[in-house]
């Protein structure tokens, strides 16, 4: 059978799985929506949750199709579009591809011909992420369990442990921009790009705050996103990051 | 637990169960349909480059993320995925805003409402870019806009990040100056970031403990 990485047919397989990932995020968005309602949590605040954080999803989702884009040289658009539609993300769906086609003696350059390799490429990036999708069930009431044990024991200390969650993930990706400064003013560009978003952000936080702009705290994140995207645009080719 | 979170919990599974199923399906159906049957010696070879990194990532990130999404965000974030790029920020800024904390039912809502609104945003951007991906790809991959691309993760963290340490100043020096000299001594562990949240998070507790012993937090 004539094996095309864009064929109706795989295009068919994606659009299967991408309806069945809009209907789980509609079926939850739903629920949580009237959730919200019973306990009292206004309309606003709701509506409010949902705009801010479609405005906010704008960037990183054009990066995730910026992904797709790169995976489609060698993958064609389907099989990379399930991917990054269904647990993936291009540092994990990149390198398991590199990996497979390794495997078959060929690299990612050329656009993928043998379903055979095709077939090995989709096997290693499902088996490769597949602990992610299996041990949530498995976890979920032993992980809130400790949870809810922590705080009946002491709630501020809860507080604490929720809080430390937080700032450990964060610090370890404020930590991870530093990672590049040795080689040289280029590698400083992450380090800028997170302090101008940071810069945005305090500025935001004392406009909401002292002139009682409540409608930025919609917008401040998203807005802080893009001044530094833009930031990044403009210093890359002085700094000598744009090839 | 409330009925609603007990039913969230009951949903949660048939759906992540279910698309666990999908995911599967989606090799075997293309092996079934092509009779292109790779050799298991060649898929494990590929995955033996992949899986240690991979499922070590996996597990640290259920166990991470799964206290501050709630119940339902979990759930539908993990099968969504682009969790630290997109669905956690997306959560905390989310439950920030709406200043409900983690961990209550107000923060699941607010949670599960801001992955499940992040997941159906995504989704449509990249429909929209796949039907017209002809006319944008030469522009998304310019090299004019490349470092806009690469540094999605720095303008989110860094936004993120002040408001979370102006908050939390104190329990947020220990991990940071660890992690920032970390990353300068050893920078080859960049690409292990994921591997080094819960480093992060320990550092914070014990950090988070000792301080709040002390009355200082």
């Amino acid at each position: 059978m004539d094996f095309s990485v864009n064929s109706t047919f795989l295009y068919g397989i994606a659009i299967c799985v991408i309806i069945f990932v809009l209907a789980q995020s509609v079926f939850f968005l739903v629920r949580a929506y009237r959730r919200g309602k019973q306990l009292g949590m206004s309309t606003q605040k709701l509506r409010k949750t949902i705009i801010s954080t479609s405005i906010f999803t704008i960037a990183p989702a054009i990066s995730i199709l910026v992904g797709l884009i790169a995976l489609s040289k060698a993958l064609g658009i389907p099989l990379p579009w399930i991917r990054m539609s269904v647990i993936g993300a291009i540092t994990y769906e990149m390198p398991a591809a590199e990996a497979a086609v390794k495997a078959f003696g060929n690299t990612l350059a050329d656009i993928i011909t043998d379903p055979e390799v095709y077939a090995a490429i989709a096997w290693v990036m499902t088996l490769g992420i597949m602990p992610s999708i299996i041990l949530p069930p498995i976890l979920m009431k032993r992980i809130n369990g400790g949870m809810l044990k922590i705080r009946q024991k002491d709630e501020r200390w809860g507080d604490i442990f929720m809080t430390s969650l937080f700032l450990g993930m964060i610090s370890a990706f404020l930590g991870v921009v530093f990672a590049d400064i040795r080689e040289g003013i280029e590698g400083w560009l992450p380090v800028f790009v997170l302090m101008v978003s940071a810069i945005t952000m305090a500025v935001c936080g004392i406009l909401i705050k002292k002139f009682k702009w409540k409608w930025l705290e919609t917008y401040a994140m998203s807005f802080s996103i893009l001044v530094a995207l833009v930031f990044a645009v403009l210093i890359a080719p002085i700094l000598g990051t744009v090839q | 637990m409330s009925d609603y979170l007990k039913k969230t919990d009951r949903y949660g599974k048939i759906w992540i169960w279910t698309a666990a199923f999908v995911v599967f399906m989606v090799p075997v159906i293309i092996c079934v349909k092509y009779d292109a049957w790779p050799s298991i010696t060649k898929v494990l070879e590929g995955l033996v480059g992949v899986a240690p990194i991979f499922w070590t990532v996996g597990i640290i990130e259920v166990i991470t993320y799964t206290p501050m999404l709630g119940i339902g965000g979990t759930y539908l974030a993990f099968v969504t995925g682009n969790l630290t790029s997109l669905k956690a920020p997306s959560a905390l800024t989310a439950m920030e805003n709406a200043e409900v904390k983690s961990g209550t039912e107000e923060g699941e809502v607010i949670s599960t409402i801001a992955i499940a609104t992040s997941s159906i945003v995504t989704t449509l951007i990249i429909v929209i870019g796949v039907c017209v991906l002809t006319l944008i790809a030469p522009v998304l991959n310019s090299p004019t806009l490349a470092p806009a691309f690469d540094n999605i993760l720095p303008a989110l963290f860094g936004g993120l990040g002040v408001v979370y340490i102006s908050k939390n100043w104190k329990l947020s020096i220990a991990p940071i100056v660890f992690m920032v000299a970390l990353f300068l001594i050893v920078p080859s562990l960049a690409g292990s970031v994921g591997v080094l949240v819960p480093v992060g998070v320990i550092i914070t507790l014990i950090a988070g403990r000792i301080m709040y012993k002390k009355g200082w937090i």
